[in-house]
């Protein structure tokens, strides 16, 4: 039984912006079914009380002092600019402004 | 616009149909690093230059967060009546734009830190609104983004965007409200209250300066409209970034009368966000919701959970400063001011300008009376706000003095002030370069006295026969003659005593 279709493949494949030939649709919708699926067995064991994990390690409330640092020099931040103009990053136009 | 919109009239709008309204608010935190690291927040400084590894996402770098913004956080949640998580996660909302260099935003999902609330409003006729806060949450704001038109710039003809990432990573806490119902035609007027009412908060928690202007404070409006208030609720639009107070109450009353073209019309309103023009004072759509909106939210992995604990939660609120509406209580109670003047004072920003002015020794009406006439008549006229005048409280206070003391009477006052706002000194300075004093020297005064009974004897006659209407003239004609600069009280009391001697 197959859970991911082709075409969720490609849809998750353009949300994240991901290039993806229709020969590599079909191989990734068939390896994301065998992963759903052996995820799927984990849920049945695991029941109503067992709350998600989204942390292997039991830890809270780690925290930093609200202390400035050196902020990084600026042609050091601009140097992994494809392009740059006025010390900001230039990229293409973006439509909806803010 | 190649086309109009039909939009009906605003009256007739709301009485056939019933406006709902829900508003998201952002507010910067004031913290002096950001939130996730500890690149500076100063505003203002040059493009790019209080970023960290972080702040771009680079490969490797590593949250942390900000004890203080979770700290102002609860705050606010606290100071809007919320329960305060016992333990909340940090999600990543992913979505890809420029002014996001992680592709992801780092916010809060399913577990906000503070949920459930409530917050009352106050109506500028004293009508009070309850305000349901469905949640607070944590989040980081994104960079900037500025437009190179065609025209300009670099490359010519091309159209691009320069990004700045200062403010990418400044705490945020997104306030978002329930549905509010059942205000009718008050709703664009409770949009602004709400909005209003909680940059008072943040001021007063000293989370945040607040400024409008400066972006610290953005709303997004939800606007939508129903046949009548048992009808379900209607297909709602989102008006994205109003950051004024009067845009707010411009846009919600925008959008109620262009839905109920559509909707008077026979059409169906869709749900989209649309954009708000200050300038022409409309909106106009955006991008319609759809598989773009998928921000396929998960746990945020490299951050720990936030779990506060309910001492620290306790010792937030036993530290709570009084809230703004409690502030206004008292301080009405401790001035005597009737309702309206005291309404009148804080619509005009004048709370915080009178307190200190009293604090500084004024009495209360003194206070109210400069800073709500010629004050507020100069800031008025020059298109500035109160506390933006070149005068501060404690001068308005000295000013005052000089005319308890009766160095100065209201005349000479207002020259002193004109001179103060001028930039020529304090009020004691102004007074004593201008020769601005009231004349105290009864030789002088008596001799204007006389020349004005000798310039008008017929008046001076009916004084003497005990007609006491006339006085005014014989007093009016000495201030003239000493510039204004007499104590009109005591030159009565010389006339009466020399038309009497004589």
């Amino acid at each position: 039984m197959s859970t991911i279709s082709r075409e969720e493949v490609a849809r998750l494949a353009g949300l994240a912006r991901i290039d993806l030939t229709e020969a590599e649709l079909t191989r990734l919708a068939g390896e994301l079914d065998v992963i759903v699926d052996s995820v799927a067995k984990v849920s049945e064991v695991a029941t109503a009380d067992v709350p998600a994990t989204s942390h292997p390690m039991p830890l809270t409330n780690v925290f930093r002092d609200d202390v400035p640092q050196e902020p990084l020099p600026v042609d050091a931040v601009l140097a992994g600019a494809p392009a740059a103009e006025d010390g900001r990053f230039l990229v293409p136009q973006i439509l909806e402004e803010d | 616009m190649s086309t109009t919109t039909d939009l009906v009239d605003y009256d007739e709008a709301v009485s056939r149909f019933d406006p709902v309204i829900g508003i998201e608010v952002h507010v910067e935190l004031g913290t002096r690093t950001k939130m996730f690291d500890g690149a500076p927040t100063e505003f203002g400084a040059d493009p790019n230059t209080q970023v960290t590894p972080v702040s771009l996402g680079l490969p490797g770098a590593l949250p942390v967060v900000n004890r203080t913004a979770v700290e102002s956080a609860i705050k606010i949640g606290l100071a809007l009546n919320c329960e305060i998580a016992e333990l909340c996660r940090f999600a990543r909302k992913n979505y890809f734009y420029p002014d996001i260099p992680k592709n992801f935003q780092t916010s809060q999902y399913d577990e906000p830190i503070a949920h459930d609330g409530w917050i009352d409003v106050e109506l500028e006729d004293g009508t009070v609104v309850r305000v349901e806060i469905e949640r607070a949450h944590m989040e980081e704001d994104a960079g900037k983004n500025t437009h190179v038109g065609g025209a300009t710039g670099r490359i010519h003809g091309a159209e691009y965007s320069l990004v700045d990432y200062n403010r990418a990573g400044i705490p945020l806490v997104e306030i978002v409200t329930r549905p509010i119902t059942g205000v009718g035609d008050r709703a664009p007027e409770v949009a602004r209250a709400y909005v209003q009412t909680l940059r008072d908060i943040f001021r007063a928690l000293a989370v945040s300066e607040a400024r409008m202007e400066r972006g610290n404070v953005r709303a997004d409006v939800n606007v939508s409209l129903r046949a009548s208030a048992d009808a379900p609720l209607g297909t709602r639009t989102e008006t994205k970034n109003v950051n004024r107070f009067r845009s707010v109450e411009r846009a919600v009353r925008y959008e109620i009368s262009r839905q109920a073209a559509v909707l008077a019309g026979g059409g169906s309103v869709v749900q989209e966000t649309r954009h708000w023009h200050e300038d022409t004072g409309i909106t106009t759509p955006g991008r319609v919701k759809s598989d773009a909106e998928d921000y396929r939210y998960f746990p945020e992995p490299d951050l720990v959970p936030v779990a506060p604990s309910r001492e620290w939660v306790e010792q937030i609120r036993a530290s709570l400063p009084e809230m703004p509406v409690a502030r206004r209580r008292r301080l009405q109670g401790e001035w005597g001011y009737a309702d309206a003047e005291m309404r009148d004072v804080v619509n005009a920003g004048a709370l915080d300008l009178i307190e200190a002015t009293v604090a500084a020794g004024a009495s209360p009406a003194a206070a109210r009376k400069w800073w709500m006439g010629q004050l507020a008549r100069t800031a008025n006229e020059s298109g500035v706000a109160l506390e933006e005048l070149a005068i501060t409280p404690g001068q308005v206070a000295e000013l005052q003095g000089l005319v308890d003391s009766g160095r100065l009477n209201d005349k000479l006052a207002r020259q002193v002030l004109a001179g103060v706002l001028a930039g020529e000194g304090s009020p004691g300075q102004v007074a004593h370069d201008r020769g601005l004093e009231v004349v105290s020297d009864d030789g002088a005064l008596l001799a204007a006295v006389d020349e004005a009974l000798a310039a008008q004897p017929d008046i001076a006659d009916k004084i003497r026969g005990g007609n006491l209407g006339p006085v005014g003239a014989i007093i009016g004609a000495v201030m003239k003659a000493t510039r204004g600069q007499a104590d009109a009280a005591r030159v009565r009391e010389l006339v009466l005593e020399r038309v009497t001697q004589g």
